[in-house]
Order: structure tokens, then C-alpha cells, then sequence
């Protein structure tokens, strides 16, 4: 047999029919499922009379708009949607992670931790940053809500392949420097669009050397390279994380499981359209200072120059991107002053990031500078991991917020948002503008380096704390 | 879905990279449980000077003069010039339906997203991608004369000029018999209903932990 890449082996497992035109039928075997971009494909099986495939393949939770202050009154508007989510999983059979339920969190936190996502299946769901789950050796991407309507009534997507492409990260991070800083300069590297029409495999030493959460960062941010999806092959991390979750196979079935699991690889000299080399050794933490991921810098540079860029377009992006920041040429990263600090969203919510977090803040206070530090956990599990551990008291005597899960001041749909002009150091995933509420600056980081920021009240080198 | 065969009309130009789908339609607009009604909040932070929400009345908020759909001279524009990796960021298919509810049926750009390009294709919208010196000329011509107009022929893969040039563009030839004949794709899949249901019976057999029950 030819060698197959880890992404070939995915999609060979999941054709149903492939069209003479190699248009595929792809099956799904995991669909999951928020409030913002499901209401209108539910309304749409009603219309047609239709009725889910599998629904017992499908998880949903609510997290874009909640709210994650203790005892908020949830907006109106808000909370339609959210009613809307209970009212159509109850109507079609569909298990919901309610917002009472212990185990709500953000969809891409949720997935992994109850086994709901396993390697070797296909994983989708109508929000982009679905690229999470392929860290797990899975085959997971972002679909539209026409799309969520389509994989509801058929199980199926209709999908082309995409090119094969994979990044080896080579060398051992320095202290300090972690996953987000790692993908976020490879996206300084490549471009915001430099993953386009690939499903992107992300090997290494590197790679192989981080816990299943940082990979998850690694493969969340896929999309912000603009890859059809992130990947990563399974290895012993893998299957020791997934052992013993509640929906992860057990006794026999588990050793059929993984087994199986274990081929999720590419082979040795699987052939791959686009391959990127990218040593990390030696590596700085990672600022963006502008309004694409792409747009980022070592937190010993500067904020670069326009006038020294040559083609002519990406200079107007540059020039616009430091008006919308209020930046200026030169400025050295250390001299931004955040006004604000959310650490949190489906990139850094988890109790690895929080205690990354909290061991740059433990004994110190959040500079009187900072207007508001949140910290937001990715679900219900890992908040009561964290305060098990004593984190929330770490982060609430230095002067953080200690919110209850959701995807927050991330996307700013709830009451957690930027004010116009305010400025962010956060660990989300899109520095987009407007993007956490209008007007706002946001720039991202890593979890130590925004704890570091909220204790200095300006970017500052994490490794010198 | 509707069918998209052919369409003239006048081109408008947003000469930026890296357009995302927060800046096509932000995340206030997204609380909606519908799929219409998001023309007037389309390019909403850099349309508007004042922060709209899903109550306001947008015809009574501030316009910003600079924003190029504010000029009078593209009202009405069926086909919007963009750069590259046009539609990056989220899935929201509300972007497309933005830009549908608004008016437009064409992109023209260098480069799309994926999710987005697929969820124009869901919508009955034709995203077309022509190389950057195609793009860069196609925007000194719309910007030099007023009422520059394109004709887009999807049957014969041809976009015409008004001096009569004629650009060729790619589609897969199943996107664009869907398109054409604005085929309900759930339809035409569950046309294959056995081959799924066989497909499901192998897969129980070879890997029955990918059909647990989530509960
Ligand atoms: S945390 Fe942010 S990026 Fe992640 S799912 Fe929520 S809104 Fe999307």
C-alpha cells in the first residue's frame, strides 16, 4: 500500500461515495452543537420536515453568549438563543450541556474532556475553531449553519480533499515560551491565509514534547492560518488524556480502540503538497501588534515600520492595521500598556493554561493601571479543577475577576467587552477589529505572558518574572 | 436554494486584505434566530460612526461618509471587488447572508476562506477568484470610471468587461451544477440514504466506539 499522511488516512475512513468529479460524501460521526449557528438549521429540518440522522451523535452546549459574572442577568436577546438551544435539543432527542449543568464549557473545551471527541473521527461544528479537537488524531473542522442543517438530517458532508500540508516544529521551546507563542509566530511566518485549502499536520519534537492541551492551542489557531484544519497524530499523550472519560470506550472496547488509534500517523514517506520547517529553540514570547494574527512580534522586538515593507498593499494593511491599534512605528513591544487582561477562550482556557497563568501572578497584585483582569475558564470542569488546586484564590488576591465558563470577552457577545479604544493583552485567538467589542485593541498572547502584562501593566518578558 | 445563472451589475470596491467575518457582520447581529434582515448591518463598524445593536434602527444611525458603500456612486452594486483570503475568521454564515440581504450575489477576489466560500455557495452566491493582476486591474478600472458594471455568465465560466473583455474563471463542475440549478443539497444526499446506512453498518462493525451515545 502507498504511504498515506495522517490526513489521507482520516478521509480514506470516512468516504461514503466519492462523485467521478471526486466530490465526496464524508461521514460525520461527531456533530457539535451551539446556540449561535444552530437556530436557523433546526428551524430549517422543521420547515422541511425533517428529523436528525443520528441524533445520538450530536453534543450540544451553549457558550458564545452567556454570561459569566456570578448572578447576571442575562440580556434578553441573549437568552432567546439560549432558549432556543434547550427547546430544539429537547424537540429532536439531542443531549445538552445545559447552562445549570456542572460540565458547560465552551464547546471546544467540553468535546475532549468527556471523551466526546476521539481520535480517528470526524468532528464538526458550526464555529471555526473546531480545528481543536484534531490534536486528538481527528479529523475536525468549522461548518457554516447550512451546513450543520445538512450534517443533522444526512450524517454527511459533501466536501472535496484538501492539499496535504504539514508544519514540523524542530527543537525544544525554551522555558517561557509555550504552544500559543509557537503558532502564533509560525502565522507571523506563513500568513493568515498561508495555510488556505490544506488540512495541516503538525509534527515534531516540539510537538511530540507537549501535553494534549497545548496541542489543542496549537490546532485551535489552525484557522487563523487559514488551514481547513489542524492535526496531530496519536502518540501515548494522546491515549493516556482519553483513558477513563466518561464517553471513551472501556475494557475490551478500549483495546480494540486503541489499537486502532495507534495506525493514526502518517506513514514514512507519505508525500505532502506544502511542508514547512520552523525551529523553535529559539524562540521569544510571542505579542501581535496589529489586526491579523500575522501581524505579530518577539516581545524584545519593535512594532515594525510600514515604510520599510516594499509591496505596496500589505504596507496600506500595516499603516491601517497601527491606526486602528494607535501605534507607532518603532515602539518597542515592552512599552504597550494593555489596559485590560482576559485570559481565557477555547485557545487558553484550560487548567494547564490557568496554572501557567497563575504561577507568573501567585503573591503579586494586577497593576493599578489595569482596568479589568478576567479570568474565564473553559468549562465547569476545569473551574472546579483550578479552585481544587487553590488557583482562584491566586488570581483573586492579585486583583483578577474569577468568572464562571463561557467563551466571554473572547468574542464579546455577552457583557464582558472592550470598551472603544480600550486595549487587551488576551489569550484568545482573533485580534480582528471590533472583535472584542467596537473600537477595541486586542492583542494576543500567551496565558504567562498576559498574567505577566496584567502584574506589569505593560507587556513584560515572562521569563523574567 | 436559488439558482444563480447569470447576473449584471455594478461593482463595488473594497480594497483591503484579510477582510474577516467580524468585519462583515459583527457578533451583536449574530443573537438573531433568523437568517434574514442583516443587508442594513453588513460592513456594520466601518458602514456606521455609532454602535448599532439587534434593536436599533439603522436607517436613523450615523453613516460614515468615508466608507466606499456610503458613496452614492455604488448604491446599488450586485458584485463587490475584495482582496485576498477574502472571509477569513469565523464560520457565521450570517456574513453571507449579509452580503446577499444586501445585494450581492458575486465576489471577486483573489482568494477566499474556506468556510465562507462555501457558505456563499450555499446561499445561491458565486464567489470568483482571478488572479492578483486581474484583481488589481479589475480595481483601477472600477475606481477610474463611474458606473463600471461586469456581466458574470456562470454557465459559460466568463466574466465580461464593458469594453467587451471577456476573464474565464474556475468552478468545480459540481458547485456549479448546484448552483446553477439551485439544487437542495440535502436532498440530493439523502438520495444516497442506502450507501450512508451501508456505510454505518461496516463502521459499527470495524470501530463501534465511534456510535456511543452521548447522554
Ligand atoms: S472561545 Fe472564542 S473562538 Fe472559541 S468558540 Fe468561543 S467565541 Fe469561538
Amino acid at each position: 500500500m502507498t504511504a498515506e499522511t495522517l490526513y489521507d488516512k482520516l478521509w480514506r475512513r470516512h468516504v461514503v461515495h466519492l462523485a467521478d468529479d471526486g466530490t465526496a460524501l464524508l461521514y460525520i460521526d461527531r456533530h457539535l452543537v451551539h446556540e449561535v449557528t444552530s437556530p436557523q438549521a433546526f428551524d430549517g429540518l422543521r420547515e422541511s420536515a425533517r428529523k436528525p440522522w443520528r441524533a445520538s451523535s450530536v453534543l450540544a452546549v451553549p457558550d458564545h453568549n452567556i454570561p459569566t459574572a456570578e448572578n447576571s442577568a442575562e440580556d434578553p436577546v441573549s437568552q432567546l438563543q439560549v432558549a432556543a438551544l434547550a427547546k430544539n435539543c429537547s424537540a429532536f432527542g439531542i443531549t445538552e450541556f445545559g447552562m445549570d449543568d456542572p460540565r458547560q464549557g465552551i464547546v471546544h473545551v467540553i468535546g475532549p474532556e468527556y471523551g466526546a471527541t476521539l481520535p480517528g473521527m470526524t468532528i464538526v461544528c458550526g464555529d471555526s475553531h473546531t480545528s481543536t479537537h484534531g490534536a486528538f488524531g481527528a479529523l475536525a473542522f468549522g461548518i457554516g449553519t447550512s451546513e450543520v442543517e445538512h450534517v443533522l438530517a444526512t450524517q454527511c458532508l459533501l466536501q472535496r480533499k484538501s492539499k496535504n500540508m504539514r508544519v514540523t516544529f524542530s527543537g525544544a521551546l525554551p522555558p517561557g515560551v509555550g504552544a500559543k507563542d509557537a503558532v502564533l509566530a509560525l502565522i507571523g511566518k506563513i500568513g493568515a491565509a498561508g495555510g488556505n485549502g490544506c488540512a495541516v499536520e503538525f509534527a515534531g519534537a516540539a510537538v511530540a514534547a507537549m501535553s494534549m492541551e497545548a496541542r489543542m492551542t496549537v490546532c485551535n489557531m489552525a484557522i487563523e492560518a487559514g488551514a481547513r484544519a489542524g492535526m496531530i497524530a496519536v502518540d501515548q499523550v494522546t491515549l493516556d488524556y482519553i483513558k477513563g472519560r466518561d464517553y471513551a470506550p472501556a475494557g475490551e472496547m478500549w483495546e480494540r480502540a486503541q489499537a486502532d488509534w495507534r495506525e493514526l500517523h502518517s506513514d514514512a514517506g507519505a508525500a505532502f503538497d506544502n511542508e514547512v520547517e520552523f525551529d523553535v529553540s529559539q524562540l521569544a514570547p510571542q505579542v501581535t501588534w496589529g489586526t491579523s494574527p500575522e501581524m505579530v512580534a518577539g516581545i524584545d522586538a519593535a512594532v515594525p515600520d510600514p515604510a520599510a515593507e516594499r509591496d505596496p498593499a500589505r504596507r496600506e494593511n500595516m499603516e491601517r492595521a497601527l491606526r486602528y491599534m494607535d501605534l507607532q512605528p518603532g515602539t518597542p513591544i515592552r512599552e504597550i500598556k494593555p489596559d485590560s487582561v482576559f485570559i481565557g477562550s477555547c485557545t487558553n482556557s484550560r487548567l494547564e493554561d490557568l496554572r501557567a497563568a497563575a504561577s507568573v501572578v501567585k503573591g503579586k497584585k494586577v497593576a493599578k493601571s489595569i482596568k479589568q483582569a478576567l479570568v474565564v475558564p473553559g468549562s465547569g470542569l476545569v473551574k472546579r479543577q483550578a479552585e481544587e488546586e487553590g488557583l482562584h484564590r491566586v488570581f483573586r488576591e492579585a486583583g483578577f475577576e474569577w468568572r464562571n465558563p463561557g467563551c466571554s470577552m473572547c468574542l464579546a457577545m455577552n457583557a464582558d467587552r472592550l470598551a472603544p479604544g480600550e486595549r487587551c493583552a488576551s489569550t484568545s485567538n482573533r485580534n480582528f477589529e471590533g472583535r472584542q467589542g467596537r473600537g477595541g485593541r486586542t492583542h494576543l498572547v500567551s496565558p504567562a505572558v498576559a498574567a505577566a502584562a496584567a502584574i506589569a501593566g505593560r507587556f513584560a518578558d515572562v521569563r523574567e518574572f | 436554494m436559488d439558482a444563480f445563472t447569470t447576473l449584471s451589475g455594478l461593482v463595488a470596491p473594497l480594497d483591503r486584505a484579510n477582510v474577516d467575518t467580524d468585519a462583515i457582520i459583527p457578533k451583536q447581529y449574530l443573537k438573531s434566530l433568523k437568517r434574514t434582515g442583516f443587508g442594513a448591518v453588513l460592513f456594520d463598524e466601518w458602514r456606521y460612526l455609532d454602535q448599532g445593536d439587534l434593536t436599533s434602527d439603522h436607517a436613523k444611525r450615523r453613516a460614515n461618509p468615508d466608507f466606499v458603500l456610503n458613496d452614492a456612486r455604488y448604491a446599488g452594486a450586485k458584485i463587490l471587488l475584495a482582496r485576498r483570503n477574502f472571509g477569513c475568521g469565523s464560520s457565521r454564515e450570517h456574513a453571507a447572508w449579509a452580503l446577499r440581504d444586501y445585494g450581492f450575489r458575486c465576489v471577486i477576489a483573489p482568494s477566499f476562506a474556506d468556510i465562507f466560500f462555501n457558505n456563499c455557495m450555499k446561499n445561491g452566491m458565486l464567489p470568483v477568484a482571478l488572479d492578483d493582476a486581474r484583481v488589481d486591474a479589475l480595481f483601477a478600472a472600477v475606481e477610474s470610471q463611474p458606473g463600471y458594471a461586469l456581466s458574470v455568465d456562470l454557465p459559460s465560466q466568463k466574466i465580461t468587461a464593458p469594453d467587451s473583455e471577456e476573464i474565464p474563471f474556475e468552478i468545480e463542475a459540481a458547485q456549479k451544477h448546484r448552483l446553477l440549478n439551485g439544487l437542495d443539497d440535502i436532498a440530493l444526499t439523502l438520495e444516497h440514504a442506502d450507501l450512508i446506512r451501508q456505510y454505518e453498518d461496516r463502521r459499527k462493525k470495524e470501530a463501534p466506539w465511534l456510535f456511543g451515545r452521548v447522554a
